[in-house]
């Protein structure tokens, strides 16, 4: 008999392939963009860096360094080359390379954001089902306006009024946790709450969504015939059908999440890439936001990537819907 | 439905009030905010500088003595309008990158096409943050920066709708009637995705209110001396832990004016009736009386066990009901029994209630639909208690390819069976699963006991959900349509199998079909169902001559060999079946019966046994042998 999986070409291969491609393209897009953006601000970029009353020569001798005073093309090129050597330029602010700036930063912006991803999947998945089988067929009615209406209220909070909600609440209404700057783990919590809450809500609301759509399967009526213990049927039977397309989900909130570090760091000083981001756009340090939208770009690109790579091998059937 | 329409449909719904009482109220304020209270926001106090919040200022008073809640009353004008402003620039960006394919040439349209593609791939945020840097940061900087952040999600929606639009007869007539690419746009596309965008458009405004509160929060948007509410609360940030209610005040207002445009969006859009109605059929208001009549419908006779030299059924079911919220009546006091050993067959149309009849046996019915009945006993217990019942009662479902798990082994979900119900252990259970694979003819079940369903056929899957009945110690068998799903040769192979097993194991068999020449394969014993209610039910060997009931006969006619092609749909009887909580009053299937009367159309038939084997309802049941008995008393 014919394996069910051998198909004459196999389609996540040259699913793969196609997106690499589409990868290749927007990276490439991203760093011209990158290197663009000092071109395109407004003014001149070295002198409004170093303020009205520096001197005409420090000036020239600054856009000497950054190479500006060379042609496009040329500069592009030096660009390009430096980029492959690791070399993202010299921050103006900070007097040092952006490459150790963004490699001092990275760590703690990484940190908050796993965290938060890690929670978002650990709760979310959890309270969705819940959700979903205690308001299976139908049941229940209140109890699923009350959790559509609140997920759906707390999905559209931005994640910076959030991060100013906990802070009052927590920081100095009750003064249980740390609300600024990164010492000790009681200051990740409010950081990754920030981070977390909305995510949560979004994706336990689709969770539920689809655990209905689990339960309603002619599968979980077979589960049920065998008299199965409750705890077996949703465990065993409804949760590994629901997990790949959760964690689909989950895995491109991702992206959005990492980005969200930009408000949510500003809030609570947390000393990562977010907020040196927004001190260096205030000072004008473009090389260092040049770096730092670098960072930012390639790793929003590379998990879009992954999950859906990853999902193409899990579920090769979403693969062919889409093409 | 027009937008209007769906207007005044929404503002007589509480929520759709509340809505646009929000937004009218924020509108108000935007107008005569700064006209009124422009000098208490601009007044510099010396003597009240970062007072907490009081009578007299609600929210407190910034770092130079203002008063913090007129100056949010004040930026609310500042803060819709740049909303405004970056939502259009958005818009008009979006429609054109959007409608761009429909009218350009092929390749262009693609090159369009990959271009939203590579932006949205790029989270919104790190987008705006770019671009408001390329704008230099202020108030224009940000509104251009927002603006064009959000044009390659708004272009990737008008894309969506207009490609389904372009495709549409009237679009393609114009093209050819030669109408031009700008007046194809305007006279054609537009009018057919506005509404949609428009919802769209609301949603994207409460978006983008957000992304300016966070834009001059960070200190990139509005800068001072001019402030919006995200300004408002960068300056009062600071604060928040001496202050709370300063910088609160800001937020609160920026979430709310955000959930205002996103609930008259939602409001909008359900109020077109979009979304929020389940497909539920059983919502049907004409079904909301039950006939009472309905209880005096069997008689005594029909009744298993009255009779004294028959053994005591294994399945003994009592005027069995299922019903619906609503009033629906699905299954209409149904009796019926099955001996030890004995293979009935349920036939009927779909809509008959045959399959339901089948999962209220086994406790399976789903939720909102209510099962009662005058008593229905499982080899002594109730099944329905779904208690004590162990392995005894087997279920095979049709469609085999949505019955079993994908995400699981095939070995792993029949194992599971004795794990449960016989206290195998795990490599016991497994054993059991491969030998029942062998038994129902699974070639290499070691196997192919680790493969996912997926990699099974459909005969073979079918199969398996026998072999998975027969884990246990199966005393009945319920089979609901097991080889609907499957072609013809694989169809006797399962009707084969299903024979065997009986024999082997000595298990009753209760085998729902709408297909009386696969049930006469299997069973003694044939129970036909019409609109929930039993019609007649009679020995197969009667089937071909012996038949009563007008819609039996009329079943047996529409196969004329018992050898013909089961795959051909079987109902070809004139008429259809009554819908769900469509009202009967007389004989439901009258309408369709060439022998009906007046008293047919008036008074329901009773089901009455003819002898102590046949059971028919009809007031004129067609001229057989049994015809005389059923005038006896
Ligand atoms: S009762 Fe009348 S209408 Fe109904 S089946 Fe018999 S003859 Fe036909």
């Amino acid at each position: 008999m014919k394996s069910f999986t051998d198909t004459r070409h196999n389609p996540w291969v040259t699913f793969t392939l196609r997106r690499l491609g589409r990868l290749t393209v927007s990276l490439a897009l991203l760093v011209t963009a990158s290197f663009a953006m000092i071109h395109l601000v407004p003014g001149d970029p070295v002198r409004a860096a170093l303020g009205l009353s520096a001197s005409p020569e420090l000036v020239e001798a600054r856009e000497h360094a950054l190479g500006l005073d060379r042609s496009l093309p040329d500069q592009f090129g030096s660009f390009l080359t430096r980029l492959l050597h690791g070399d993202l330029g010299e921050s103006i602010g900070a007097q040092m390379p952006v490459a150790d700036v963004i490699s001092d930063r990275l760590p703690s912006t990484m940190q908050i954001a796993a965290i938060a991803f890690a929670t978002t999947i650990v709760v979310a998945i959890p309270l969705g089902m819940a959700a979903g089988v205690l308001t299976r067929d139908g049941r229940r009615r209140r109890l699923e306006l009350a959790f559509v209406g609140t997920t759906s209220v707390v999905a559209v909070f931005p994640e910076f009024l959030l991060a100013v909600g906990l802070v009052a609440l927590f920081g100095a209404q009750l003064g249980w946790l740390p609300v600024a700057l990164k010492e000790g783990p009681e200051s990740y919590v409010l950081p990754v709450l920030a981070l977390a809450i909305g995510p949560v809500a979004a994706l336990s609301r689709i969770v539920r969504v689809e655990t209905l759509r689990v339960l309603d399967e002619d599968y979980m009526r077979t589960a049920r015939a065998k008299r199965l213990p409750t705890r077996i049927l949703y465990l065993r039977h409804a949760l590994p059908n629901l997990l790949t397309s959760s964690l689909t989900l989950g895995g491109l909130m991702l992206a959005g999440l990492l980005t969200g570090t930009v408000l949510v760091e500003n809030v609570f000083a947390w000393p990562g890439l977010g907020m040196t981001m927004v001190q260096a756009i205030t000072q004008k340090d473009y090389p260092l936001v040049q770096g730092i939208v670098l960072v930012y770009g390639t790793l929003a690109l590379l998990i879009n990537f992954a999950v859906d790579v990853l999902l193409a091998v899990t579920d090769p059937n979403s693969t062919i819907r889409e093409s | 439905m027009s937008f209007t329409q769906r207007l005044g449909r929404t503002l007589r719904t509480p929520l759709g009030v509340v809505a646009m009482f929000a937004v009218f109220a924020l509108l108000v304020v935007a107008i005569i905010g700064p006209i009124f209270w422009q000098d208490t926001a601009d007044r510099v106090d010396t003597t009240a500088i970062g007072q907490r919040g009081s009578a007299e200022h609600w929210f407190g008073t910034d770092a130079l003595g203002r008063d913090i809640a007129a100056r949010m009353l004040v930026a609310t004008r500042l803060t819709l309008e740049l909303t405004l402003f970056a939502t259009v620039i958005g818009a008009v960006g979006g429609f054109v990158l959007g409608t761009l394919p429909t009218v350009l040439g092929a390749r262009a349209a693609r090159l369009v096409t990959a271009l939203v593609n590579l932006l949205i791939a790029f989270p919104t945020l790190l987008f705006v943050l770019f671009l408001a840097v390329v704008f230099g940061v202020g108030t224009y900087g940000a509104v251009l920066a927002i603006g064009i952040g959000i044009v390659p999600t708004f272009a990737r929606l008008v894309q969506n709708l207009a490609a389904s639009v372009a495709g549409a007869d009237y679009v393609s007539a114009a093209r050819i009637l030669g109408v031009g690419r700008f007046r194809l746009i305007v006279r054609h596309i537009l009018p057919n995705i506005a509404e949609p965008i428009s919802l769209f458009l609301l949603q994207t405004g409460a978006g983008v209110l957000l992304a300016f509160s966070g834009l001059s929060f960070l200190g990139m948007g509005v800068q001072a001396p001019d402030y919006d509410w995200g300004r408002l609360l960068n300056e009062q940030l600071n604060r928040v832990y001496t202050h709370p209610e300063s910088a609160v005040g800001p937020a609160v207002a920026i979430v709310l004016t955000g959930l205002a445009f996103n609930l008259v969006g939602e409001v909008l859009s359900q109020a077109g009736g979009r979304r929020g109605l389940r497909p539920t059929p059983d919502r049907d208001r004409r079904a909301l009386a039950p006939t009472p009549a309905g209880t005096t419908s069997v008689t005594a006779a029909g009744g298993a066990g009255a009779d004294d030299g028959e053994p005591a059924p294994l399945l003994d079911v009592d005027r069995l009901r299922v019903t619906f919220p609503g009033g629906h009546v699905a299954v209409r006091d149904v009796s019926l029994s099955v001996a030890p050993g004995e293979a009935v067959g349920i036939v009927g149309e779909s809509g008959s209630g045959k399959s339901l009849t089948a999962l209220a046996v086994a406790g399976l019915v789903p939720y909102p639909a209510r099962v009662t009945a005058r008593s229905i006993t499982f080899d002594g217990v109730d099944p329905t208690a779904n208690t004590g019942l162990g392995t005894s009662l087997a279920m095979v479902f049709q469609d085999p390819m949505a019955s079993l798990n994908p995400a699981l082994t095939i070995g792993r979900q029949l194992s599971e069976v004795a794990e449960v119900h016989l206290g195998h252990n795990r490599t016991q259970a497994m054993k059991r699963a491969v030998d029942r694979l062998r038994a129902v003819r699974i070639p290499d079940p070691e196997h192919r006991s680790g493969m996912h369903p997926g990699e099974f056929s459909g005969g073979m899957r079918q199969r398996t959900m026998i072999a998975m009945g027969l884990m246990g110690e199966p005393r009945l068998v319920i089979a609901d349509e097991p080889t609907t799903a499957l072609d013809v040769t694989v169809q006797a192979q399962v009707l084969a199998l299903l024979r065997d097993v009986r024999e082997t194991s000595g298990a009753a068999v209760l085998m729902i079909s709408h297909d009386i020449a696969v049930v006469s394969q299997v069973c003694e014993r044939v129970v036909v169902m019409y609109a929930g209610r039993v019609v007649e039910e009679l020995p197969t060997s009667d089937l071909v001559t012996g038949t009563a009931h007008p819609y039996t006969r009329a079943l047996i006619g529409a196969v004329p060999d018992m050898r013909t092609d089961r795959r051909l749909p079987l109902v070809t009887i004139p008429g259809r079946p009554p819908a769900p909580g469509e009202d009967t009053s007389g004989c439901p299937f009258a309408p369709r019966c060439e022998f009906a009367t007046d008293r047919c159309r008036t008074e329901e038939p009773v089901l009455r046994g003819t002898d102590t084997r046949r059971r028919v309802a009809c007031w004129h049941p067609v001229t057989t042998p049994a015809e005389e008995k059923t005038k006896s008393p």
